[in-house]
């Protein structure tokens, strides 16, 4: 009986509450809740099934507190995946707490304290809010402190709870008061073994239900003496859960080994608690000051007796008592003593984990215990693991020079890694050297390292899907720098399909390889590695992947897809009937010069800056984040000084055109007009429509940038606006006078803040557009945060990103603007911006327009695309390969399976 | 407290064969191309905002196209028809200005839904109709803010008044079910659950209560970020005639999460999927015919005891699916054991 209830003790982790711990008092009182969570965490990492959570303090709003604390373990996954306790002796402090959790938590506590009434009341309300309950062994007189007031106040809410209310018996706690033991007074002596006995009868009598106690009131009487505390409760404990007690707030991993306390102790202790003699405190009173020191925990630590027995034993012990100090030392000798280095695990560590699991059997370990000894195990394993390693090249297994060099990366855009990881791990288990660059990698530092290493391979890993489309670009940069290695693929949104389809293509010299998961890992890379199976498996994954490539363009061909025709029959409708379009304050470009580096400061968006030291994380959350928090502050502070300097001694200078034209939409283009009567073309913006066939339940429509401008058949005088910035100007100049070449801190720096800077120009000029030069918003009054989450009317999208991904229309803004005259911004062949710190793009009035991403276009629209723009349609497909929804490649192919 | 008729008739007709509840509402909607002025009506014609998308609305302003769709629904063999509601309370319908319509739209949805499911209704087989309440606009578990992870939106009282209004209209109107669905924020669902009780309370009239909840993605775990499991111990207390999943994914993805709870609930399973999701390529793609064939798997396992369609699904799905449900049996309810089922994100079960 014993083994199976101690398995099923339910630890409640008890540090989060205010009454119990000082520490955590402190930081509720100081609103230092980060530090609040992280105590949570810790009572979760070490085995907390449940976490009590009580803000009962006279000087506390307990209140908010309460809601505060559980909305913050909301975001905590950490945390948060285990369930609550809400503890607390106020009826509005629970229901509080109550209305802040999704799980099913347990309400700590109710009782018949106030009467029937106010139980029902507060039962039924645990019951409709989805909790199980505690309930304590208090009644109208007062608390329980016989074994027969206890069992009978228990059966008494028993009955109401679950013939009344209807509450399910195996949700029903109750709790039947610890009270100090050994305090002197001789009613006292039995309070133990009523505690224990009355769990009996309580579990004899209503068996679904379940037993819980604080623990540590127990020991009330020898504050200041831990070890004889620590032993009182592990003897408690131990006899208690016998009796039936099956969950505990308790600091379960500072228990004592009931095996552990000294014999003597454990007698006396033992006496006092089942209440054998009487004299029995008087006896342990008198012993007590003998075994004061240190506590428990420490005093094993310190206690270096243990270190003269055998090797075998020593590592027992480690295990038993879950110490890392001497275990790799102990592991070296014992390694030194076998045959082989598996003999040890095999030996003494498995030897050392039977013991553990024989005394959690035995109840005389709780599980935090536990995970402490596997913490234990494995770090002498992962001390074998290199001799593992050496023992299997010597024998022969890894013959071969297979130890080969694979390059890791997460790519550019995606911080997820633990899959990543695991599959490094796994493969340096295999003897195979992992370099890992970590996340965030762009193409050109994987493929620059992957040369300077000269690796095997490469393994690229992502998460999210913009992910996918980056892999395609290594890929492709890949073969055109003429690399020859296979190309691992893996991570939550990659797929064979996807793969085979589009990132194989862009590598011919060698192939791109889909890995399923860290278990298929070694078999591929031994697979490539190998000398004799190497040609014949890419051969096969080649022909397996054509497969795939055929099959999908056949079933391509089969769906039915959106046509341009279609989506444009669901164009975005704006009601223009009753649109009066504001007319802007001017007609045609105008130059600001020199502009005030210091005006656009305020404007900055800090975020993206962090990102680019890939640092990722909000502003200003990021400076006080736990992990990247002081490199944050480091680096913001380096910024500020450096932006001083910047804006102070003129380093950079900022320059805009913004231009405002009459324009109306034909189609899926923008008309700009050489003025009123609107009779003569000046230029022609192109818009690229959304063609995705998506869930129409959602009833959304299928937008172009032209739907957020009148139709020119409305006759509406409409006008669209357009803009070129930079805070580039003199960088060059700035980098040679004021930066050593070898500073790459420096350079990198002044280069961040000078595109934080364009940036931040930009959102200043749309600010000045909207309320003075358009003047459509003049009462607007954001701050910088809502002006950063874009919560104002009208749009500026740029050309090359989502909402007209085709970077040319770039051209048509140059000419219209004269930009490299009047801002001074050159335009590379591939349409990128000089200096690099500038932003250009539109702007659009309309209150319904808004940033949205085209996605990927069908064949059709881009063939109409091609029309309107003059272009072949190879050229199209050219520059609008990102967002293709097909392989210009596959055209040519068979379309049979 | 007193319970309609019709509950006799659903638990019967629960333990004789597999249910089917109906399929998208907003995808046949749309195929009216309805206007803005559709939308207005006359009654609406000088509202303060658009209200073009307020699918709600249309219980108002175009009844006969709603109760059109509940016809061709309950004529593809449908069981139970869902109101026109999802987004029926007055957190959502706040977006259009319309709070104070809360109460009507619901009240008018079920008294359309009801008159059209009793045109169908024989006594072979009766047509029920599940009040609709969807998970509104906002999370009360998640905050809006990613720099203050504190901040809530919503709280759970808000929640609550808002539910109750649209619940005691939903009954009012003559709902046989109440269908909390579409959960992605399992603290909603609860708030969902104790109005739903305190309208029952208000009513005297105590009705079933199905949930759904959606299962996001691949990770198993719902947007507030509960698995299946701990997902059915949060709101098992409420003593639902069924639990469930529906959206998000298509039947082929959403069978292990519904096998997850079909394992530890001993009440009836719903799983209503999208008619398939984004493929490899970003496309949503499957008929009625595919559709019906990924269902069909979980009706020869006895996995679930009423099955349907989500976003994408039209009357066509409905008929298809129904025609495979009728040859398989319900799933029968198992026996747990009674123990004490917590949860955090994740399940935790004493002993």
């Amino acid at each position: 009986m014993t083994g199976n209830a101690a398995q099923q003790f339910i630890n409640v982790g008890e540090r989060t509450n205010v009454t119990g711990s000082a520490k955590f008092r402190k930081l509720i009182e100081q609103n230092d809740y980060a530090a609040a969570l992280d105590v949570a965490r810790q009572q979760v990492e070490a085995g907390a099934q449940v976490i009590d959570v009580n803000m009962d303090e006279g000087l506390l709003d307990s209140e908010r507190a309460m809601t505060t604390f559980l909305n913050l373990i909301a975001s905590e996954p950490d945390i948060a995946k285990v369930p609550i306790m809400i503890d607390s002796s106020k009826w509005s402090v629970i229901e509080a707490g109550l209305k802040c959790v999704q799980g099913k938590p347990i309400v700590n506590s109710i009782s018949l304290k106030e009467g029937e009434a106010a139980f029902l009341e507060h039962a039924r309300k645990v019951l409709r809010y989805g909790a199980a309950v505690v309930v304590m062994a208090f009644d109208e007189q007062g608390q329980a402190d016989t074994i027969e007031r206890k069992v009978s106040i228990c059966e008494r809410a028993y009955k109401i709870l679950t013939e009344v209310v209807g509450f399910p018996p195996e949700d029903i706690i109750f709790d039947p008061n610890i009270f100090a033991v050994a305090t002197g007074i001789e009613e006292h002596d039995n309070y133990g073994l009523a505690f224990i006995e009355a769990a009996r009868q309580i579990k004899e009598k209503m068996p679904l239900v379940h037993i819980s106690g604080g623990v540590s009131n127990l020991s009330f009487s020898f504050r200041g003496n831990e070890p004889v505390r620590e032993a009182m409760h592990s003897v408690f404990l131990y006899h208690a859960i016998k009796a039936g007690m099956d969950m505990g707030i308790v600091n379960a991993g500072q228990l004592t080994l009931y095996d552990d306390i000294p014999a003597e102790l454990r007698e006396l202790v033992e006496d006092v608690i089942l209440n054998r003699r009487a004299d029995a405190t008087d006896r342990l009173l008198e012993a007590a000051p003998r075994f004061k020191g240190e506590s428990g925990a420490k005093r094993q630590e310190k206690d270096l007796s243990w270190r003269e027995k055998s090797v075998e034993d020593r590592i027992a012990h480690a295990l038993v008592h879950g110490i890392t100090d001497f275990i790799e030392a102990d592991t070296e000798e014992a390694r030194a003593k076998s045959a082989r280095p598996l003999h040890v695990i095999e030996g003494p560590l498995m030897a050392g984990m039977n013991v553990v699991g024989d005394l959690f059997g035995a109840g005389k370990m709780f599980l935090p215990q536990v995970v402490k000894s596997a913490r234990v195990m494995k770090q002498a394993v992962a001390y074998l693991q290199p001799y593992l390693i050496a023992e299997k090249e010597e024998l022969g297994l890894l013959d071969m020079p297979a130890a080969g060099k694979i390059l890791m990366a997460t790519v550019k855009g995606d911080v997820h890694d633990i899959g990543k990881n695991i599959v490094g791990v796994v493969l340096q288990c295999n003897n195979y050297e992992v370099i890992d660059l970590g996340v965030m990698v762009p193409a050109a530092k994987i493929l620059e390292t992957a040369k300077k290493e000269k690796v095997d391979m490469i393994g690229l890993s992502g998460l999210i899907t913009p992910s996918l489309d980056e892999m395609c670009f290594v890929a492709a940069e890949m073969e055109r720098e003429g690399f020859d290695v296979p190309l691992l693929i893996g991570g939550a949104t990659t797929s064979r399909v996807h793969t085979a389809v589009k990132i194989s293509p862009n590598y011919h010299r060698n192939q791109a390889i889909y890995v399923l998961d860290a278990s298929r890992a070694v078999g591929v890379v031994s697979k490539l590695l190998s000398e004799d199976d190497r040609a014949t498996y890419k051969a096969d994954i080649r022909a397996e992947y054509e497969k795939v490539r055929v099959a999908h363009i056949a079933n391509e061909a089969r769906k039915q897809r959106i046509t341009l025709a279609q989506a444009r029959a669901n164009k975005f409708e704006i009601d223009w009937t009753t649109y009066d379009p504001p007319k802007p304050a001017f007609m045609g470009p105008r130059s600001f010069d020199a502009y005030d580096l210091a005006a656009l400061v305020p404007a900055i968006d800090w975020t993206p800056f962090f990102q680019t030291w890939e640092l990722s994380g909000r502003y200003p959350a990021i400076l006080d984040d736990n992990k990247v928090g002081t490199e944050a502050r480091k680096l913001f502070a380096d910024a500020q000084e450096l932006l001083k300097r910047i804006v102070a001694e003129k380093w950079l200078t900022a320059r805009a055109v913004v231009g405002f034209w009459p324009a109306n939409s034909v189609g899926d283009d923008i008309e700009i007009y050489t003025g009123e009567p609107r009779h003569t073309r000046l230029a022609t913006l192109h818009t690229l429509r959304q063609q995705i066939a998506r869930d129409p339940s959602r009833d959304r429509a299928h937008t172009a940038l032209a739907d957020f401008v009148a139709p020119k058949e409305t006759g509406l005088k409409d006008y669209v606006g357009s803009f070129a910035v930079t805070a580039g100007i003199g960088d060059k100049e700035a980098l040679e006078t004021h930066f050593a070449a070898t500073d790459d801190y420096g350079r990198i720096m002044l280069k961040a803040l000078a595109d934080r800077l364009a940036e931040a120009f930009a959102e200043h000029m749309h600010l000045r557009v909207r309320q003075e030069l358009w003047g459509y918003a003049s009462g607007e009054n954001l701050t910088n945060d809502e002006l950063i989450a874009e919560k104002y009317r009208g749009i500026r999208p740029a050309p090359g990103y989502p909402a007209q991904p085709d970077h040319t229309e770039k051209a048509t803004l140059w000419k219209l603007m004269d930009v490299e005259q009047r801002a001074g911004i050159e335009l590379t062949e591939s349409f990128a911006m000089w200096p690099a710190a500038s932003v250009s793009g539109l702007y659009f009035a309309h209150p319904k327009s808004h940033y949205f991403g085209v996605g990927k276009i069908e064949r059709d629209q881009v063939e109409d695309y091609a029309m309107r723009k003059g272009w072949t349609a190879e050229e199209a497909e050219r520059w609008l390969a990102p967002v293709l929804n097909y392989d210009p490649r596959s055209l040519d192919r068979p379309k049979v399976a | 407290m007193k319970s309609l008729p019709s509950r006799a008739l659903l638990e019967k007709a629960a333990n004789e064969r597999i249910l089917i509840i109906d399929g998208a509402m907003g995808t046949m909607i749309q195929q009216h191309k309805l206007g803005e002025s559709h939308y207005r009506g006359e009654r609406f014609q000088d509202h303060s905002k658009d209200v073009k998308g307020n699918n709600d609305l249309l219980v108002l302003t175009q009844p006969a196209i709603i109760e059109e769709i509940h016809g061709k629904y309950l004529r593809a063999g449908a069981d139970i028809i869902e109101t026109n509601t999802f987004n029926a309370q007055r957190i959502s319908m706040a977006d259009y200005h319309m709070e104070d319509l809360s109460y009507e739209i619901n009240f008018e949805a079920a008294r359309l839904a009801r008159r059209a499911a009793d045109k169908y209704t024989t006594a072979e087989r009766p047509c029920f109709v599940a009040g609709a309440v969807g998970p509104t606009n906002r999370t009360a578990s998640i905050s809006p803010k990613v720099s203050d992870p504190g901040f809530r939106n919503v709280d759970f009282d808000e929640l609550r008044i808002a539910y109750k209004e649209q619940v005691l209209a939903l009954v009012r109107g003559g709902s046989d079910i109440i269908l909390i669905e579409t959960v992605f924020d399992t603290l909603n669902a609860k708030a969902a659950g104790f109005a739903t009780l305190e309208a029952f309370d208000e009513t005297g009239i105590e009705l079933p209560i199905m949930i759904s909840g959606t299962i996001t993605d691949r990770s198993g775990r719902t947007l507030s970020g509960q698995t299946a499991e701990a997902f059915w111990y949060s709101l098992r207390h409420l003593k639902p005639f069924s639990i469930g999943l529906n959206c998000a994914l298509g039947a082929e993805l959403m069978r292990p999460y519904i096998a997850e709870l079909a394992h530890v609930a001993n009440v009836r399973i719903s799983a209503y999927p999208n008619a398939g999701l984004p493929n490899a390529m970003g496309e949503y793609d499957e008929g009625p015919h595919d559709m019906a064939c990924k269902i069909e798997p979980w009706l020869a396992d006895g996995l679930v005891n009423i099955v349907g369609g989500c976003c994408g699904s039209t009357p066509d799905h409905i008929a298809h699916i129904a025609s495979h449900a009728k040859h398989h049996k319900p799933r029968p309810l198992p026996k747990v054991e009674p123990r004490m089922r917590l949860s955090g994100l994740e399940p935790f079960v004493a002993g």
